[in-house]
């Protein structure tokens, strides 16, 4: 106690004799929020300071946001202690107006000064989100190094399983389970997908986060400036092994990721369709591993949940559906999952789930082109026309797009 | 066969079921049984089940129904905050390879449990209680449009809290997150009872919902008193007004997407299944086009209260009290046209992006109008700070943190990087506990004298406010930061040694709430024990300026002995003006609602019948519906349902009322 009190003693009497009191008292409270300076300095704010060019333009977004609004923010904060200071009952002196309950002008500008803000914000969120829409293909690698032709993207082939993250590099033929690599200041495309439940995919450092569906697939864009060991995890809560589901992501020279690549390669390791069902079984803190070689467009039967040989894939289905689907003859196709298939459940009533079987064989299937969401050149970079691409007619009929997706997508078969 | 007729009998319910291996269950359990021993036979040993039965859980008075309300709401914000400590404990441990004390079996359902019994079963009972107490007193009228229904609606409420609470120690409760999102919540990867225990108890406290919010639309529409035209309601029933017409239109959404989730469950279809055509995507739609309106149903309300909390403690009339509605009917459609903004990341077009993220930047257009408008209440205004006005002040200076936060995160391409972040966590904490539950606390502060007699002791309420707004800003401003170093929500261990410290600084703040809640408990027993010396006898200790204040505290039966008439917006404050007489004599039989016993036993048997379906016990399911449907029919060929209350007594209650103004002053 008396220690503490000469402690403090002795810190007033420095502060005395210093000639310049009132900046050691000012430099004093500067060291009272040192600890919180330090915290602050020692924590690692990835998402302000990312080492890709997308999460850089969304933390300099966030920034810019913040600034704006704290324009209208901090003046608030501040007259609401004002005024709870100033007119306070026991202040005699400040002005009384009981009945005083309306001005024009007030109202005026109460409700135009937030609305300016948002109208600058509005725009700035119009902007911004198309040009960054994840779907949009990059059209810059970092500030000032627009992309001339840069050459088609890496794609990535991003699949969410029970507790783990599948990657599959379509150009390579190569896949690994938990550790993704991408060369330095290269554009990724990632096609994301999930085996059984909702995740959501997100690399801070890289870009911001997407969400990985089963039967549906999303898109990234993204590119790493800086090399580095990054983390990678899933952001959206996914059944008991979650807090175990991060990634190592590794933005690597050229050199190093073609060494990369062929160390990947020389694995042994091959992912076809009936080890992935094994590998799609839940399991938690799932060590790297990594498969040299990959069976051509399992990334797409995956999407369409027709790993399972036999089972009838989305698309053919939708396809089926889409002109007329096949009526009663069509309850044929339902079958009782195959016998070893863990994913079989009896709902009340001893109904059990079905599946459908295919038309198409294997072969018939695996002929049909790979359609991902249909992405090119960004035929247009003004931020107010969406992501610059090829838009549907509004029309009914005759939708060019439609049409091709429909000619893709049809069993080829029949 | 005998293992047959043990399955008829029980269904899915056996030993396995009760989760005697879960040591904190068991102590828990332990723990609830004995304070629930000691209550129940504190209640023999008194003789009160009789004086309960009838007074209070039969009772169709809005009064007591309110009050009812508020003790369901507070009893759960214990079991709720139960949840938030263990949660704050277990991330605080979890670091450098510890797993911290909870498996992810009951981490997983300990944040589900969390979320949805803090917006359920706190917020929600809180927020109508609030509404049901005092929404009649304010518009003069002498109960609500149909004083049956709102005890049935009471006890449903009731009901979906009782299956919350079974769930902790007979089965599970989910282990989705509180909105229980498919394919995780369907059969396939949640095959136990969690999920059903989620979806009835919804089902059950949202039939509750959905009828008194038709209730209080009648009341406040058909009921006013002569002269109130809607542009001369209290600003709390108009927000009430609003709140009560989003929960009539969106909580049919919730029981819907609830519905097509269990027929997923139980009889195979494929609404939200990943295979044979159903889209999960349709749910999150669905729960959403819910759930974002039900954020504004309980903040709206709160708005209301500061709005009269402002005003009565500046001494001055509300300032903009027309924009005021605008803003408030405003904020009510704007609420539908937001829900997207919850999965910008879920692969939406940039246009659909834009769209929903500038709607949801519109809405804090009427939000900050309606700060402004309170401080240019307080503007030459004379303010004394009690209680709910610090309450206010505060709520002011946290929740425009709250709303900045969250306008950053409608920007989509903000979004995408803070997106289920801790960033997220906060900012929904910080408005919803420095909007909704300074609010609610606000308005208990407030309107306590009202509904008791006496004030709520204020060295312990400042005790509380300081407890709970310091420990607010501990728990939540790591969060934030937590959020910007990329740290998701629900993680259960981590491995980054370097965040620690801020999970710890956020457990320091969750203690301190603890004690906040401490402090508010001991000040309700304190103001008890000293309520002679906190006794109000006017009915009007905050020089009030509604109808409220006009009756005596606690009110009459009938809350008003002739109905008053309105003139102005602050109606008792005009009457005051206007030099008000009491009427003495002249009083006519009042005609009065009876109490039924039939709200708690319809609540019960759905309970029941929720329990048959969660276990799969058919035949008590069976029994429990048809009991429900007789029970509802023979109560419509009840014709006993109304009495009058004697002019004598009126007289004498208004004598007595006399003598009490007359010793007061």
């Amino acid at each position: 106690m008396s220690n503490v009190s000469e402690r403090l003693r002795g810190i007033g009497q420095r502060i005395d004799h210093n000639p310049c009191g009132p900046i050691a008292l000012t430099r004093f409270k500067y060291f009272l929020l040192l600890p919180l300076a330090v915290m602050l300095s020692g924590c690692n704010l990835v998402v302000l300071r990312p080492s890709g060019d997308v999460a850089s333009q969304q933390a300099n977004l966030i920034v810019i946001s913040t600034v704006l609004m704290l324009i209208i923010i901090v003046p608030v904060m501040f007259l609401t202690v004002f005024f709870a200071w100033r007119y306070r009952a026991g202040n005699k002196e400040a002005k009384y107006e009981p009945d005083w309950d309306h001005s024009t002008h007030l109202e005026l500008v109460i409700w135009a000064a937030p609305l300016l803000i948002i109208i600058c914000l509005g725009a700035l969120t119009w902007m911004w989100t198309h040009l960054l829409d994840p779907y949009r293909p990059l059209s810059r690698i970092a500030e000032g190094q627009p992309i001339e032709d840069a050459g088609d993207p890496l794609e990535v082939q991003v699949t969410a399983l029970d507790w783990k993250w599948l990657f599959i590099y379509p150009e390579y033929g190569i896949a690994s389970v938990n550790e993704l690599a991408a060369p330095v200041n290269r554009p990724v495309r990632f096609r994301i997908t999930s085996s059984s439940v909702m995740n959501s995919f997100y690399i801070p450092a890289l870009a911001g986060q997407i969400y990985a569906m089963p039967g549906m697939e999303t898109t990234l864009h993204g590119v790493i400036n800086k090399p580095g060991e990054y983390t990678g995890f899933s952001a959206n809560y996914s059944g008991d092994g979650f807090s175990g589901m991060h990634f190592a992501f590794h933005g690597l020279e050229t050199a190093a990721f073609d060494t990369w690549v062929a160390d990947t390669r020389a694995e042994t390791g091959a992912l076809d369709r009936t080890s992935y069902q094994e590998l799609a079984k839940p399991s938690e803190n799932v060590p790297v591993q990594k498969f040299g070689t990959v069976e051509n467009n399992l990334f797409r039967f995956i999407r369409d949940r027709c790993v399972e040989p036999g089972k009838m894939c989305m698309d053919e289905m939708m396809a089926i559906d889409r002109n007329g689907g096949l009526g009663l003859a069509g309850v044929n196709l339902l079958q009782q999952p195959m016998v070893g298939d863990t994913a079989v459940r009896t709902a009340l009533f001893g109904l059990k789930s079905n599946i459908v079987t295919g038309i198409c064989t294997i072969e018939e299937q695996e002929a049909v082109a790979d359609v991902g969401i249909a992405i090119g050149k960004p035929v247009n970079p003004d931020p107010l026309v969406g992501a610059g691409l090829a838009r549907r007619s509004f029309l009914p009929f005759r939708a060019p797009m439609l049409d091709a997706q429909l000619q893709f997508s049809r069993p080829s078969g029949s | 066969m005998s293992e047959n007729l043990i399955k008829m009998i029980f269904g899915r319910l056996t030993l396995e079921s009760f989760p005697l291996h879960e040591p904190i269950v068991v102590v828990t359990f332990a723990v609830v049984a004995l304070m629930g021993m000691a209550v129940l036979g504190a209640i023999t040993y008194f003789r009160l089940w009789g004086y309960l039965w009838r007074e209070w859980f039969t009772t169709v008075d809005h009064k007591r129904i309110g009050i009812m309300y508020m003790i369901l709401g507070i009893i759960m914000l214990l079991r709720g905050f139960a949840d938030a400590i263990m949660m704050r404990l277990q991330q605080a441990m979890a670091f450098n390879g510890s797993e911290g004390y909870l498996n992810a079996h009951h981490y997983d359902q300990i944040f589900t449990a969390h979320g949805v019994i803090m917006i359920f079963f706190v917020a929600m009972p809180l927020v109508t209680g609030l509404m049901n107490y005092v929404v009649p007193l304010q518009i003069g009228a002498r109960d609500v449009a149909f004083p049956f229904l709102n005890n049935f609606s009471f006890w449903m409420t009731v009901g979906g809290a009782v299956l919350v609470m079974m769930s902790l120690f007979v089965g599970e409760f989910a282990r989705t997150g509180w909105l229980a999102y498919p394919p995780l919540s369907g059969a396939e990867a949640s095959p136990g009872v969690g999920v059903d225990y989620y979806i009835w108890a919804l089902q059950v406290a949202g039939v509750g919902t959905t009828l008194s919010g038709i209730n209080l639309i009648c009341t406040i529409v058909k009921m006013r008193a002569p002269g109130m035209a809607m542009m001369k309601m209290p600003v709390f029933t108009w927000t009430s007004l609003c709140t009560n017409v989003l929960i009539v239109a969106t909580f049919p959404v919730l029981t819907a997407t609830l519905v097509l989730l269990s027929l997923d469950r139980y009889v195979g279809t494929n609404f939200f299944t990943n295979d044979l055509g159903g889209n999960p995507m349709m749910y999150v739609n669905l729960i959403w086009i819910w759930g974002h309106p039900e954020v504004y149903i309980l903040i709206l309300p709160a708005f209301g209260i500061f709005s009269e909390v402002a005003s009565t403690f500046s001494g001055k009339r509300l300032f903009g009290y027309t924009s005021m509605v605008y803003a408030t009917v405003v904020i009510t459609i704007l609420s539908y046209l937001v829900w997207l903004h919850h999965f910008f990341t879920m692969g939406s077009g940039a246009s659909v992006n834009s769209f929903f993220g500038i709607t949801t930047m519109i809405i804090s257009i009427p939000t900050g109008a309606k700060i402004f408008n309170w401080l240019f209440t307080m503007y030459r205004g004379r303010i004394r700070f009690e209680l709910p006005m610090m309450w206010t002040i505060a709520f002011m200076l946290t929740f425009t943190i709250g709303g900045m936060t969250g306008v950053l995160l409608a920007v989509p391409p903000a979004d995408f990087v803070l997106h289920n972040s801790l960033f997220l966590v906060a900012h929904f904490h910080n408005v919803i506990i420095g909007g909704v539950l300074y609010g609610l606390f606000a308005g208990i502060t407030f309107w306590w004298p009202k509904a008791f007699g006496f004030k709520l002791d204020p060295f312990w309420g400042k005790v509380s406010f300081w407890l709970w707004v310091v420990g607010f800003f501990f728990a939540f401003m790591p969060l934030y930061v937590l959020g910007l170093m990329g740290v998701t929500r629900r993680l259960r261990v981590f491995d980054d040694p370097s965040l620690q410290i801020w999970f710890w600084l956020a457990g320091f703040g969750a203690f301190l709430i603890f004690c906040g809640i401490g402090a508010m408990l001991v000040q309700f027993a304190v103001s008890i024990m000293r309520r002679e010396q906190l006794r109000d006898t006017t009915g009007d200790p905050w020089d009030g300026r509604t109808l409220e204040w006009a009756t005596s505290s606690p009110p009459p039966d009938y809350n008003f002995a002739f109905t008053p008439v309105v003139y102005d917006n602050d109606a008792w404050w005009d009457m005051k003006k206007r030099g008000y007489e009491r009427p003495m004599d002249g009083f006519k039989p009042i005609h009065m609602p009876k109490n039924t016993g039939v709200g708690v036993v319809i609540a019960g048997l759905s309970v029941a019948l929720s329990v048959g379906l969660i276990w799969y016990i058919w035949w008590l399911a069976a029994v429990c519906f048809v009991a429900i449907l007789a029970v509802a029919i023979s109560h419509t060929f009840n014709y006993d349902r109304d009495f009058h209350i004697e002019a004598d007594e009126v007289t004498r209650t208004e004598g007595a009322r006399t003598k009490l103004l007359a010793a007061g002053e």
